[in-house]
């Protein structure tokens, strides 16, 4: 059976519990994507078009240093949410998002979520709930990262 | 004077014997694994050992060994001053002091009927080893076992064959997670919380054992509280600079505790207004 993409959206855990008309304006931006291990989701510097919700799969997201290639800064797996840039301007991604095995998720267009988050602002407020404690973890993650809390310290 | 204060009982424990080192392993750079022939050393895990290097000082080590090889005294080491360098640079047969065991360990009949969860960071998997040990030892006594390991890179990871072959046992969940890495390492990359929240446990009966640096544990325990485990069963084990190891010194004094005495091992509700004020 072909599942709906309106029932993947539902039962994707970053829509736990949301108002069944939110979920269907989100699916109207939404499709199914696979990418192949070692495929890239996006680019640094590439227009933020869509974001990702893995369903299967790990992500790692990467930075490239011209001196290490490329540093896997974060792995993402089944649940999450890859894909911040897509919220604020200009719009660009600011790292890569590679497959590391074969990744299957829901892909929402940005630019219709953003225009329906314009049209509707109680989706928009919605939405914002949603992304703030994905994105307040990852900021709290990056400042014990960058503490190098591991290292000896002087 | 009683006996407990005459200074004969105060100095006892102060002098340290002296051992010898019969194995030394480097496990990665900067940290040292040394064998010290011991005769028989009975210990519980969690608790330490002052370890001297002669003619350049004393250092708290957790014994990093299995607690029912009593014939084995093994402890890990990481140098990050002059002594514990020291500790690091002995070779076998050469002289090392000894004196301990100190300090209470991790609560493992409080554990029993329980799901564990063990959060280790960097070297706080040396200290964890020996709870581990006896965990596994006895898996029966215990609902579901989770390991989880923090390092900065892959080429950090303490106990790395250890690890993996964990990793393969089918009744205990190990996961492992860096800082960063570079394209070949296929394992997490992030914080070590990251793994928390995923991991599965029932939270009104899991009892928590955490041991890294302090502000990991911190965040650890402020996210086992929020998955619903209560605080007197998130147990963290304390680092102090220590001078007698035996509670007279004030040396390891943390608020109204001495690490070394009642520690190192306590549970988050007796540290918990205390660890995160800067003047303490
Ligand atoms: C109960 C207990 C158990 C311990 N178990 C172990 C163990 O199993 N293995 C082990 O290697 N160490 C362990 N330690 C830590 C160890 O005692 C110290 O690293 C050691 O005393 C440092 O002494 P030093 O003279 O080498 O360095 P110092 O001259 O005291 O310190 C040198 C520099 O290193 C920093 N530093 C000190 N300690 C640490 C640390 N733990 N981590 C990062 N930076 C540090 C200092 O801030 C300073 O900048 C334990 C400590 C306690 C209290
Ligand atoms: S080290 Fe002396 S009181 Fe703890």
């Amino acid at each position: 059976m072909i599942e709906s993409i309106e029932h993947i959206v539902k039962e994707h855990r970053f829509f736990a519990g949301m108002d069944a008309g939110f979920v269907a304006l989100v699916s109207g931006c939404a499709k199914n994507m696979r990418f192949d291990p070692g495929q890239y989701l996006f680019h640094e510097g590439d227009s933020a078009d869509w974001f990702f919700l893995l369903r299967n799969g790990s992500v790692a997201i990467e930075l490239r240093d011209p001196a290490r290639g490329a540093v896997t800064v974060q792995t993402l797996h089944e649940g999450d949410l890859c894909g911040l840039s897509w919220l604020v301007p200009p719009y660009r991604w600011t790292y890569d998002a590679r497959a590391i095995d074969l990744v299957r998720a829901i892909a929402v267009d940005a630019a219709c979520l953003r225009r329906k988050s314009e049209a509707d602002p109680r989706l928009g407020y919605e939405m914002m709930k949603r992304f703030m404690p994905p994105l307040v973890e990852r900021l709290q993650a990056a400042r014990m990262q960058m503490i190098d809390i591991y290292g000896a310290h002087d | 004077m009683t006996d407990a204060f005459s200074a004969a009982s105060i100095a006892a424990p102060m002098i340290p014997r002296v051992a010898r080192v019969v194995k030394r392993k480097r496990e990665i750079e900067d940290v040292v694994t040394l064998e010290i022939e011991g005769g028989a050393f009975d210990f519980a895990p969690g608790q330490f050992n002052m370890l001297t290097a002669f003619g350049v000082g004393e250092a708290a080590i957790s014994v990093s060994g299995d607690p029912a090889d009593s014939a084995r005294l093994i402890h890990t080491i990481r140098a990050v001053g002059a002594v514990s360098r020291a500790l690091t640079e002995l070779h076998v047969g050469e002289p090392i002091g000894l004196r301990g065991p100190f300090g209470r360990g991790w609560p493992m009949a409080e554990a029993e009927g329980r799901d564990v969860i063990v959060v280790a960071g960097g070297l706080g998997l040396a200290p964890l080893r020996p709870a581990l040990y006896r965990l596994f030892a006895e898996r029966e006594k215990y609902g579901r076992i989770l390991l989880l390991f923090g390092a900065r890179s892959p080429a950090d990871i303490l106990f790395r064959d250890e690890l993996e072959a964990w990793r393969g046992r089918l009744d205990i969940e190990v996961e492992a997670t860096v800082d960063h890495a570079r394209g070949d390492w296929r394992g997490n990359v992030g914080v070590v919380t990251t793994l928390l929240s995923r991991a599965q446990f029932d939270a009104a009966n899991a009892l928590a054992m955490l041991c890294g640096p302090e502000i990991m544990m911190r965040f650890v325990a402020n996210a086992l509280l929020e998955r619903g485990v209560a605080q007197e069963r998130v147990y963290l084990s304390m680092e102090r600079n220590m001078k007698c190891a035996i509670g007279f010194c004030g040396h390891c004094q943390f608020g109204p505790v001495f690490i070394c005495r009642d520690g190192p091992v306590f549970p988050y509700s007796q540290l918990r207004g205390l660890i995160a004020k800067k003047e303490i």
